[in-house]
């Protein structure tokens, strides 16, 4: 059961082989007895979700359903959730019982799937191995000393581990697809401006963007279908058409131009895992593409300008976290300095607080130009070399981490060597264009990610190139054996 | 040495529109506390804010009145400072690119003559909520229905240089508003509030000295007088041998002096950087052309009409262009009664305004309509009534007696223009009054009031009082 | 680019956030190192470059002036740390 897609999940409910409370259960069960070591939930929501499955089996049995009808999801818990804990990894928000949906949430919810619960991810989604969580990091279902990445570590690894048939996450600087590779799964972060960012706790608005984390392509179109699309309450959310992003997945790569930035292939790659990605392009060369060595010359510059930017929004955008109208309030503060400060020097973590401080000091009269706006500029370099890239080539490829999974504590306490693992994720998100990762081999025992980077709102192709890929290759079928 | 005044004011207009300006929270006044606060307005993680058309237009509106620049693309930015009446952190405002740019604005000063003040800019921004210090046994509660009313922030050039001319130019703005019906003017409400920049300098000198700015202006009786408190204040300390400090100060009324605020006493850095979560607001020139078409009489050219096609004096004119309605109820009264503008304009200044204020009245609702105020004005220009009489029909018509016409009617209230009636009246105080009579035709002119006064006595003010002046001398003289 | 302990408390002050005395040190070698990192940007010429403020060219799209949210006090005050009479309580605010 637990090996079966989201589309062989929802035929199975639509020929009445098990009901969607039946699958619910069982997932639940699954989540019970697997996630106490890879706590890759923060919260679990059986109730909610059997009521949820109940009201499901009622719209299937009146012939009502659609693609994702009374099939159990995970969230992740940056989106807001009408009446459940939406804690964003943080103390802070630990007693924050949302008071609405976030848009994704309402739409899942519209198309009547079932929320199993909220997922664990690195605080406020800065990290990049869920070591930040302040419910404790998510254990990589491949080896438990191995991180599972983040921010979406936890949605990751609930979907590698089986026990979600699919996730959401959210990516700032790679934050669904550095995850997803790490935990050899499906990830998508679509254009920015294609999926609502309403009800989602913003990291920095900016960069963020909602997307799916699952099994395969298709499973990932499927959910895509739902979650994109206009929404009022978002202005930064484009109203342009939503495809059948299912509809292109078979489609043939014959002549398919791929681009292959010389600077995702320098020095910093892991050989183990370079020599799994070339594996990769090789099959899509059998598969029709052709290759063609691009350049993407600030691509070294694209982890200083993101570690200027992120922070800068994140200071402002986690500025509301004061403990006046929600969230974490210190004991007996004894005027307002204390309760701002104590509030959130207790409510935050570590990195949350150097992240906000870096932001506070970047705006900072006398620093502004050399680094916000020295940063918003070189920022439009780097997304000026993907628009000449784009004129050549229909996607660029490389890998999605320069390495495999590492361990805990592997990174030590230098945040600085932590943030250069996203350094092929981040670019992508400063230029706003959609990225995924596929799962394209093995690296001691680890899995190796193929990053898949598109040109605005190319979504459907992205998915084509990584189903046709998917069609020829079983690297996604693979999973922690423990798991299977 | 002489000193001269600086003074520079940032006007805080809250814009008319239903709804706030980034969410679709209500933006009546008087709510209960926190009833009309959403999610946005709160500061809720992950709400977005979405922006109000009106209070684009709005802001163009104001733009293309004071010939200014509009910005064909203008942003948002955020002004980061932590204050428990601003629940985001940060207060959404514009920085560098404001929606309307340079403009002016003409003043009249007390001689008469018009000076032209300069308007910096004017941005669009979101007002904060309120803090409430009573009565929570120690604490403060915080309100945030007001968080997110859209307001327009009007910078002028430092160029006031007093405290008169700082008035001039807030009630300028404040009668400019209303006729754009962008804001309602309410003071008391808070929905039109003035922070002035003020600082001194010697007679002659170029540079500007250090300002403090004023806070907490709310009614131009204040402002007057805070401003004049605060230049006196700087003159005693630099002729003292201080020196002036940058700083916030908040005027109290009750103690009528401006103290400062020790909550703004850290030089702020309020770290501006364009709001991710809103884009470039673009405004097209067509846009502006519809925006134009809806522009009514502004009030500096009502005023020029009415002095130079209407024949009114200036200060006339400048009252009656005050307000809108005021002037719109003048024109109607001209129209209805046909009668010299002059004549009208004496009777809306003084009768019905007086009227007005005196029961605390707005001229929308007033008792008496325009075209009853012209039907009353109608009948002195004909001489059916004397002003006198017409003063009483006034009185009548306020307390809803109905139009002039019935009242004069119900009340037999006709000018007596019949001379021979007139004539036997006097014919009759005469014979009552032989002394009198004598001593006026013996050159005592001021016993001709007195015999008027007897006429006019007689007939119960309804005799043409130049009628009996003459008919009187016709007979005493004759 | 290297930052000092009073560096660190001014940008922390700034920022609303208690950090303790012992902490300091951690978070100045840190928050350096961060910096040191950014500081690569330095050697690019970015004259005139028009600055990126965000990914997609689009304008700001405008919302009909009409109320939408009712009253919804009570849900929301339900997870406020203190209120009264419909207020959120704070410690007494000085003018």
């Amino acid at each position: 059961m637990h090996n079966k897609t989201l589309s062989e999940l929802a035929q199975g409910l639509r020929e009445k082989a098990f009901s969607s409370a039946e699958l619910t259960q069982y997932y639940l069960d699954r989540i019970q007895q697997h996630d106490g070591n890879l706590n890759s939930f923060i919260t679990v929501t059986p109730e909610r979700a059997l009521a949820q499955a109940k009201a499901a089996d009622a719209l299937l049995a009146a012939g009502k359903g659609e693609a994702l009808t009374g099939i159990p999801l995970a969230q992740k818990d940056i989106f807001c959730t009408d009446g459940v804990r939406t804690s964003c990894g943080s103390k802070m928000l630990d007693n924050f019982i949302a008071p609405y949906n976030a848009t994704v949430i309402e739409k899942f919810n519209r198309a009547g799937s079932v929320m199993l619960g909220k997922t664990n991810m690195d605080e406020f989604a800065m990290g990049s191995s869920n070591e930040t969580s302040f419910y404790g990091t998510v254990k990589n279902p491949w080896d438990l000393q191995a991180v599972p990445g983040g921010s979406s570590g936890g949605s990751a690894a609930c979907v590698a581990a089986r026990i979600a048939p699919a996730s959401t996450g959210t990516d700032t600087g790679g934050s669904i697809r550095q995850p997803a590779a790490l935990c050899g799964i499906t990830g998508l972060k679509p254009t920015y401006g294609r999926i609502s960012r309403y009800g989602m706790i913003a990291f920095a608005s900016s960069l963020d963007q909602a997307g799916p984390m699952t099994r395969n392509a298709e499973d990932a179109a499927i959910m895509l279908n739902t979650m994109a699309g206009f929404d009022a309450r978002d202005s930064t959310c484009l109203d342009k058409p939503v495809p059948d992003y299912t509809a292109d997945l078979d489609n043939r790569l014959q002549g398919l131009k791929i681009g292959l930035p010389k600077e995702y292939f320098a020095e910093g790659l892991d050989g183990a895992m370079a020599s799994a990605i070339d594996a990769a392009i090789k099959e899509y060369q059998k598969l029709g593409a052709t290759i063609k060595e691009i350049s993407l010359p600030n691509t070294h510059l694209a982890v200083p300008t993101y570690y200027v930017i992120a922070p800068a929004e994140c200071s402002s955008n986690l500025s509301r976290m004061d403990g006046v109208r929600f969230g974490y309030r210190c004991e007996n503060p004894v005027d307002l300095e204390d309760l701002y400060k104590r509030s959130r020097g207790e409510g935050f973590g570590e990195e949350v607080k150097r992240r906000i401080m870096v932001g506070a000091y970047a705006l900072s009269a006398g620093y502004y130009d050399a680094y916000y706006l020295k940063a918003q500029q070189i920022r439009q370099l780097i997304s000026d070399d993907f628009k000449k890239a784009f004129a050549e080539v229909d996607v660029i490829m490389g890998p999605t981490t320069p390495e495999p999974a590492f361990n805990f504590g592997e990174k030590g306490n230098d945040p600085v060597s932590m943030y250069l693992s996203d350094i092929y994720t981040i670019a992508v998100n400063l230029a706003g264009l959609p990225g995924m990762s596929v799962p394209a081999g093995m690296v001691n025992g680890r899995p190796a990610g193929l990053q898949i980077i598109g040109n605005y709102f190319d979504e459907a192709r992205l998915l084509n190139v990584a189903h046709q890929y998917q069609q020829v290759t079983d690297w996604h079928q693979q999973g922690p054996e423990k798991y299977l | 040495m002489q000193w001269e005044a600086v003074i520079g004011l940032e006007i805080h207009a809250q814009l008319a529109t239903k709804s706030k300006i980034f969410s679709g929270a209500s933006t009546a006044y008087g709510a209960e506390p926190n009833t009309q606060a959403c999610a946005v307005d709160l500061g809720f993680p992950g709400v977005l804010p979405v922006l109000n058309e009106e209070a684009v237009r709005m802001a163009a509106k104001f733009g293309l009145a004071i010939k200014a620049e509009i910005a064909p693309r203008s942003v948002f930015a955020r002004k980061n400072y932590f204050y428990p009446d601003l629940p985001k952190g940060y207060q959404t405002s514009q920085f560098d690119l404001p929606t309307v740019g340079k403009g002016t604005l003409e003043i009249t000063l007390q001689d008469g003559t018009l000076k032209r003040i300069g308007v910096t800019r004017a941005h669009l921004e979101e007002d904060a909520g309120k803090s409430l210090h009573e009565d929570f046994h120690g604490m403060t509660g915080i309100d945030l229905n007001r968080a997110g009313t859209p307001l327009l922030e009007i910078v002028s050039e430092p160029e006031l240089s007093s405290a008169y001319e700082a008035v001039a130019y807030m009630k300028k703005l404040h009668i400019l508003v209303r006729y754009l019906e962008i804001c309602d003017g309410n003071m008391q409400e808070g929905s039109f509030r003035c922070d002035a920049n003020v600082s001194v300098r010697p007679v002659g000198q170029k540079e500007l000295g250090t300002r403090a700015e004023v806070k907490n202006l709310n009614s131009f009786r204040f402002i007057e007088r805070a401003i004049n408190h605060e230049i006196e204040r700087q003159i005693e300390i630099i002729e003292g041998g201080g020196t002036i400090v940058q700083e916030t100060r908040l005027y109290d009324s009750d103690k009528d002096e401006t103290r400062s605020m020790r909550s703004k006493e850290e030089a702020n850095d309020y770290r501006y950087f364009p709001c991710p979560d809103l884009l470039p607001v673009v405004i097209e020139q067509c846009y502006l052309d519809e925006i134009a078409k809806t522009l009514p009489e502004l009030p500096d050219v009502k005023k020029k009409r009415f002095i130079e096609t209407i024949g009114l004096k200036a200060d006339a004119a400048e009252v009656l262009v005050s307000s809108r309605e005021l002037a719109d109820y003048f024109e109607t009264v001209v129209k209805a009664s046909a009668a010299p503008a002059k004549i009208c304009a004496n009777w809306v200044i003084v009768e019905l305004v007086g009227a007005l204020n005196k029961s605390a009245q707005e001229i929308t609702a007033s008792p008496v309509t325009a075209e009853q105020l012209g039907g009353l004005v109608k009948r002195i220009a004909d001489n059916t009534i004397s002003g006198k009489i017409a003063k009483q029909v006034f009185a009548a018509m306020w307390a809803g007696e109905g139009d002039a016409d019935t009242i004069i009617e119900a009340k037999d209230l006709k000018q007596n223009t019949d001379s021979g009636a007139i004539e036997a009246v006097i014919d009759e105080i005469i014979a009552k009054h032989p002394q009198q009579a004598e001593e006026l035709r013996s050159g005592k002119d001021k016993m001709m009031g007195f015999f008027v006064g007897q006429v006019m006595k007689a007939t119960q003010g309804k005799a043409n009082p130049a009628q009996v002046n003459q008919l009187l001398k016709k007979k005493i003289f004759a | 680019m290297s930052l000092e302990k009073a560096d660190v408390e001014k940008i922390a002050h700034l920022a609303r956030l208690q950090i303790t005395e012992p902490e300091i040190p951690e978070y100045a070698r840190n928050l350096s190192s961060i910096l040191s990192l950014v500081e690569q940007m330095s050697s690019v010429d970015t004259t005139g470059i028009t600055p990126m403020a965000h990914p997609l060219e689009v304008a700001q799209r405008l919302r009909a002036d009409v109320v939408t949210e009712g009253n919804q006090r009570e849900k929301f005050q339900a997870i406020a740390p203190a209120t009264e009479n419909g207020l959120f309580l704070v410690p007494k605010v000085i003018e």
